[in-house]
C-alpha cells in the first residue's frame, strides 16, 4: 500500500495550499515575537516551488521532495529556508530513488527531516521552535507504524501529535532564533515555527486519507 | 593571493558598511557582501551568498561572516553545499571587530583556519618560540591611542616574524596579532604600554613596534 510520485507531489502541493491559506496568520505570529517574515518567506517559497513543478515533473517521490527543499533553499530567505531546506533535503536523501513512499520510509524520511533541523538550528524540545512540534510528531508516527497503521494514518497520528507539540510553546520562554532576544517576552504566544511544522503535516496527513479514499 | 571574506548580513546596507571598514585595515584582500533579498527585502539569499563566495576566493579559502541566526544557517548551507566544502568555513565571530580582525590577518598572509580565529577573537597560532624574553616600554603619543586601525597596523606589523609577542597595559595583556585582544586594551593617548617578545626574531618584532609607536602609528 504504498504511495507514488504522483500522491507525494499532489501532499507537496495541498501543503502549499495550506501555506497560502495561512499566510496572514503566520505572519502575525511572527510578527509579535519575531521579524514578521514567516508566512510570506514560506509564500513566497512553497509558490515558487508550485511553479517549478509545471516546468519539471520530478519521476520519484524523493525527486519531489528534493525540488522542494532546493526552493525553498533558494527562495525563502529567512531561517525557515534553511530548515525547511535540510529537513526536506534529508528527508529526500532517506527516499532515494525508490518508485513509491510506503508507511516505513515515511517514517524514515520524517525522521531524517527532524535530525536535519536539528543539525541546522541546534534547537532542542523546549527551545520553542519547529523541534518542539517535529519532535513528537516523529515519535508519534514511529508508534503509529508499529501499530500497523498506513501512510495515511502514520502522517494522521504525526499531524496530531505536531499540533499538540506546537500548542506546548504557548508558555515557553524561546532559547532559539529572533524570539530569543524578547527573553520572558516570548513567553504566551504561539511559535510561528512549530505552527508552520504542524500545518505542513496536517496538509500531508489530509491529502494522503484523499489518497486512500481515492484508491 | 590571500584568504577571501564574505560578509552575510539581513541587511545589503549592513553587508556593504562592514565591507567598507573591514576593508579599510587590509588593502588587497578580497571582501565580498551577500546582504538582503534579491527584491531589496531583509533576508539572507542563498544565491547571493554562493556566488560571493565564488568571488571571493582566490585559491587560499574563504571565510564567512554572519550578522543573525539565520544567516549563520545560510552560510552553514552554502559551505556544505560546495563542490569542495574545505574551501570555505563559517566564523562564530561577532560581525564588526570580527570582519576587522580577519582582514587584517588575511592581509597579513594567515591561512583560512587562522583567518577564521583571528575573527573570533583569537590570535593565529604563534610560530615556536625560544630564547629569553625581551622588554620595551612604549608611550602612545597619537591622538586615539589604541584604536582599530593602529591596533591593527601593529598587529600586522608582526607579519611573518618568529616572535611571540605580548601587550600589557595596567593588569591586562595581550597577544599582541590580536587585534580584538589590543582593543580589549583600552590604551589612550599618554597611556604607556610594556611589550614583551620571546623567540628567534623577538628584537625585530620590538623594533617594528618601537617604530610604529614613535611615527605615531602613521597619524
Amino acid at each position: 500500500m504504498g504511495c507514488r510520485t504522483d500522491g507525494v507531489v499532489a501532499a507537496l502541493k495541498a501543503a502549499a495550499d495550506t501555506v497560502v491559506a495561512h499566510r496572514d496568520e503566520l505572519v502575525e505570529l511572527d510578527r509579535v515575537i519575531g521579524d514578521g517574515d514567516h508566512g510570506e518567506n514560506l509564500q513566497r517559497g512553497f509558490q515558487t516551488f508550485v511553479v517549478a513543478l509545471t516546468r519539471s515533473t520530478p519521476d520519484k517521490p524523493g525527486a519531489a521532495v528534493k525540488l522542494l527543499a532546493t526552493t525553498l533553499i533558494s527562495t525563502v530567505g529567512g531561517a525557515a529556508g534553511p530548515l525547511y531546506g535540510t529537513a526536506c533535503l534529508r528527508a529526500a536523501t532517506t527516499l532515494g530513488d525508490a518508485d513509491e513512499l510506503t508507511p516505513e520510509t515515511t517514517v524514515a524520511a520524517l525522521r531524517a527531516a527532524l535530525g536535519g533541523v536539528v543539525a541546522r538550528g541546534k534547537a532542542e524540545v523546549g527551545d520553542k521552535t519547529m523541534v518542539d512540534a517535529l519532535t513528537p510528531a516523529v515519535d508519534a508516527a514511529a508508534e503509529a507504524l508499529g501499530s500497523g497503521a498506513d501512510i495515511a494514518g502514520v502522517l494522521a497520528a504525526a499531524a496530531d501529535a505536531a499540533e499538540k507539540g506546537a500548542e506546548s510553546t504557548v508558555p515557553l520562554v524561546a532559547r532559539k532564533g529572533r524570539a530569543s532576544y524578547l527573553g520572558e517576552r516570548s513567553a504566551n504566544h504561539l511559535d510561528p515555527g512549530a505552527r508552520s511544522t504542524s500545518l505542513l503535516l496536517r496538509a500531508f496527513a489530509d491529502s494522503a486519507a484523499k489518497h486512500r479514499s481515492a484508491a | 593571493m590571500t584568504v577571501g571574506l564574505v560578509i552575510v548580513s539581513h541587511s545589503a546596507a549592513l553587508a556593504a558598511g562592514v565591507v567598507e571598514l573591514a576593508g579599510q585595515m587590509a588593502p588587497g584582500v578580497p571582501i565580498i557582501p551577500a546582504g538582503g533579498m534579491p527584491d531589496g527585502g531583509l533576508g539572507t539569499d542563498f544565491a547571493a551568498v554562493t556566488d560571493a563566495v565564488a568571488t571571493a576566493d582566490q585559491g587560499e579559502g574563504v571565510v564567512l561572516l554572519f550578522d543573525l541566526g539565520s544567516a549563520q544557517m545560510t552560510a552553514d548551507l552554502v559551505v556544505e553545499s560546495m563542490a569542495d566544502p574545505d574551501q570555505a568555513v563559517v566564523a562564530d565571530a561577532p560581525l564588526v571587530e570580527g570582519a576587522v580582525a580577519a582582514a587584517v590577518a588575511a592581509a597579513g598572509g594567515a591561512s583560512m583556519a587562522a583567518v577564521a580565529s583571528a575573527a573570533s577573537g583569537h590570535a593565529p597560532d604563534a610560530s615556536v618560540v625560544s630564547g629569553p624574553a625581551e622588554r620595551i616600554e612604549i608611550e602612545l603619543t597619537n591622538e586615539i591611542g589604541l584604536h582599530a586601525r593602529p591596533a591593527a597596523q601593529l598587529a600586522r606589523s608582526l607579519t611573518g616574524l618568529t616572535a611571540d609577542v605580548t601587550v600589557t597595559f595596567g593588569d591586562q595583556s595581550s597577544d599582541a596579532r590580536s587585534v580584538l585582544g589590543l582593543l580589549g586594551l583600552g590604551a589612550r593617548k599618554g597611556d604607556r604600554l610594556v611589550v614583551s617578545a620571546q623567540g628567534e626574531q623577538a628584537a625585530e618584532a620590538l623594533r617594528r613596534i618601537r617604530q610604529l609607536a614613535d611615527d605615531n602609528f602613521g597619524e
